[in-house]
């Protein structure tokens, strides 16, 4: 019971949590008594990543814009996921279905299972909020909050979830220590946040999504905005991460999936191709399509 | 060197006809638009030199401290406390109001909702403001008396879009990917918006109150038929009529006195600086805004 390590604090005890093992899962509805708290409080460095992500049939659907069509795939815990594919394949429309962004686009919805563990994160009575706290994302372009500085940014997912005034600082010291960025701005972290250069933006923003300590970890391109020193940091940081998380990494960059990912799903005009294990899907796809885009034949 | 003497020049030296009439026009569309700006500036410089030139002369302390007066010199104390009442009052109704409206259509309403309200509010913004003047006192005047609380309402009135549009259109300002950012941390969409957007866009909502304020202490229409007719001393009930610089500009000019003409102009005098004051302090906050904007891009 190792990941019983938390003290994920729900405001609301009506509102719909998630059972925290796959022991306490066995009714498939999670109970308002889930135990939730912990003796505890966690840290970044105490996470591991415990829980697997499993997609069951999921379409995803702009108005009459059919983005994701019937996909299935699993992504395990301790394991990076990538998905790669043409741009408007549907893998970034997928990843957002998983911790729900996708419905807060205007005529945007979807269909099909998202299960964490064994709960439908769509299910009627799982709150989007609930969601949102187990699984993370990190996107496209580093998006630290203007108005807040280094801390303050990385302390606000905290405050959002109502987390002791006195845990904060602690938790945020783990946060930018987890996402590598500690030692480069220790010295200032009353700071702004947008003063930092884009790399380190980035890192700030998955500081500021680790600090909650979630189990899963979306990353929709997150590379896509920097320079290859800074790619460079950030991949490192993924090898890293996998270990405390379970990591979703979308990306066009085939080299970076090839860096990072054990495990690679091919996507196109919103289907799924095929997903394996990264050196196979690169080297010995089963499907033609998967081996003409990874050959660069086309997209 | 090619020879544009030469049977066939270089075809980078070519002059052809069709050539040299696009640069014709070319030049001729940039300097209409280039005399169209210019005469823009000019027309306020030109408003601000004549109100100054024609007011300068009657401000004094004496003006701007002493009550109005229907003979002898006087001033336009009452008027000055009682603009600033009825804006006070106005700004007290519409900024809060605008604001929830704004939040509203940019973070909460569906597409169809937010044109709808968007277009309502260009056309609220069109409303002759006389129309407004006439629409309060059949409401509020007609029946019992003038008041500055129903002045201030028909100023609110011709806030209210300024207001709602202006904030509005700096809360779509604010980058999406930031307010996802707050989203996908788990915080509700009230809570995006109160901790991260409405902070971001802040100072560019406060220059949008700020110019709605300028417009709204210049504004006479709708004040004519609701708080005009009031006496030559400070008045701060606004169950009763209040008086205001707009309205006494009207009066003074009306007068068959040169000196109240002149005192005209002085009021005008002191409108029109107000209203700059105002709007350059509009200017520095949104200049802050899009630094901070810029920084977010």
């Amino acid at each position: 019971m190792n990941y019983e390590r938390r003290d994920l604090k729900v405001a609301d005890p009506e509102e719909t949590t998630m059972p925290r093992s796959p022991g306490e899962a066995e009714s498939p509805t999670p109970t308002p008594e889930s135990p939730m708290i912990s003796e505890t409080p966690a840290r970044v460095e105490d996470m591991h990543a415990t829980r697997h992500v499993r997609l069951e049939d999921l379409h995803a659907y702009y108005d009459s814009n059919h983005a994701v069509r019937g996909v299935n795939l699993s992504f395990e815990p301790g394991n990076v996921t990538a998905i790669i594919g043409p741009s408007g394949c549907g893998k970034s429309t997928m990843v957002r279905c998983i911790n729900r962004m996708h419905e807060e686009i205007p005529g945007a919805r979807s269909e099909g299972r998202v299960l964490l563990d064994d709960v439908d994160l769509h299910a009627s009575n799982v709150d989007v909020v609930a969601v949102r706290r187990l699984v993370g994302m990190v996107f496209q372009k580093p998006n630290p909050f203007p108005t807040m500085s280094i801390s303050d940014n990385v302390a606000s997912g905290l405050r959002f979830i109502g987390t002791p005034r006195g845990e904060i600082k602690d938790r945020v010291d783990s946060a930018l220590e987890g996402a590598g960025l500690w030692s480069e701005v220790k010295d200032r972290l009353s700071s702004p946040g947008m003063g930092l250069s884009g790399g380190q933006q980035q890192r700030l923003c998955i500081a500021r999504a680790l600090a909650v300590e979630p189990d899963v970890l979306l990353m929709d391109e997150p590379c896509s905005a920097l320079d290859p020193v800074a790619t460079l940091k950030i991949e490192e940081l993924i090898g890293v991460l996998k270990e405390k998380v379970t990591i979703a990494i979308v990306t066009h960059n085939m080299q970076q999936a090839g860096r990072v990912a054990d495990t690679t799903a091919f996507m196109l005009d919103g289907e799924l191709v095929e997903v394996g294990p990264t050196d196979k899907m690169f080297t010995n796809p089963d499907d033609d399509r998967t081996e003409q885009y990874v050959t660069g034949k086309f997209g | 060197m090619a020879d544009p003497q030469s049977a066939s020049p270089h075809p980078l030296l070519e002059t052809s006809g069709n050539l040299r009439r696009r640069r014709a026009v070319n030049r001729a569309v940039e300097l209409s638009a280039w005399v169209a700006a210019l005469l823009a500036v000019a027309i306020l410089a030109l408003v601000i030199a004549s109100v100054t030139v024609k007011g300068i002369s009657s401000i004094s302390l004496d003006f701007l401290t002493a009550n109005t007066a229907d003979f002898g010199p006087g001033g336009i104390g009452n008027a000055i406390i009682g603009t600033g009442i009825l804006v006070g009052l106005a700004t007290l109704m519409a900024v809060p109001f605008g604001i929830l409206v704004a939040i509203y259509t940019s973070e909460f309403a569906g597409r169809r909702n937010q044109s709808v309200i968007r277009y309502t509010l260009d056309v609220l913004n069109g409303v002759p403001t006389i129309v407004t003047g006439i629409f309060i006192f059949g409401l509020l005047v007609a029946g019992h008396q003038q008041s500055g609380f129903a002045g201030s309402v028909a100023l609110a009135i011709v806030m209210l879009p300024l207001v709602a549009r202006s904030c509005h259109e700096v809360l779509t300002l604010v980058p999406g990917s930031v307010k996802e950012a707050g989203l996908a941390l788990g915080a509700s969409r009230w809570r995006t918006t109160l901790s991260i957007t409405v902070p971001t866009a802040l100072s560019g909502m406060i220059t949008g109150a700020l110019l709605a304020v300028a417009r709204a202490a210049g504004e006479t229409a709708p004040l004519l038929f609701t708080t005009s007719i009031f006496a030559n001393f400070v008045e701060t009930d606004p169950s009763g009529a209040l008086p205001n610089i707009p309205v006494q500009i009207f009066k003074f000019s009306e007068s068959p006195e040169p000196a109240k003409h002149a005192q005209a102009w002085a009021a005008a005098l002191v409108l029109i600086a107000f209203v700059l004051v105002i709007s350059v302090a509009a200017r520095i906050l949104s200049a802050r805004m899009r630094r901070r904007l810029g920084a977010a891009r």
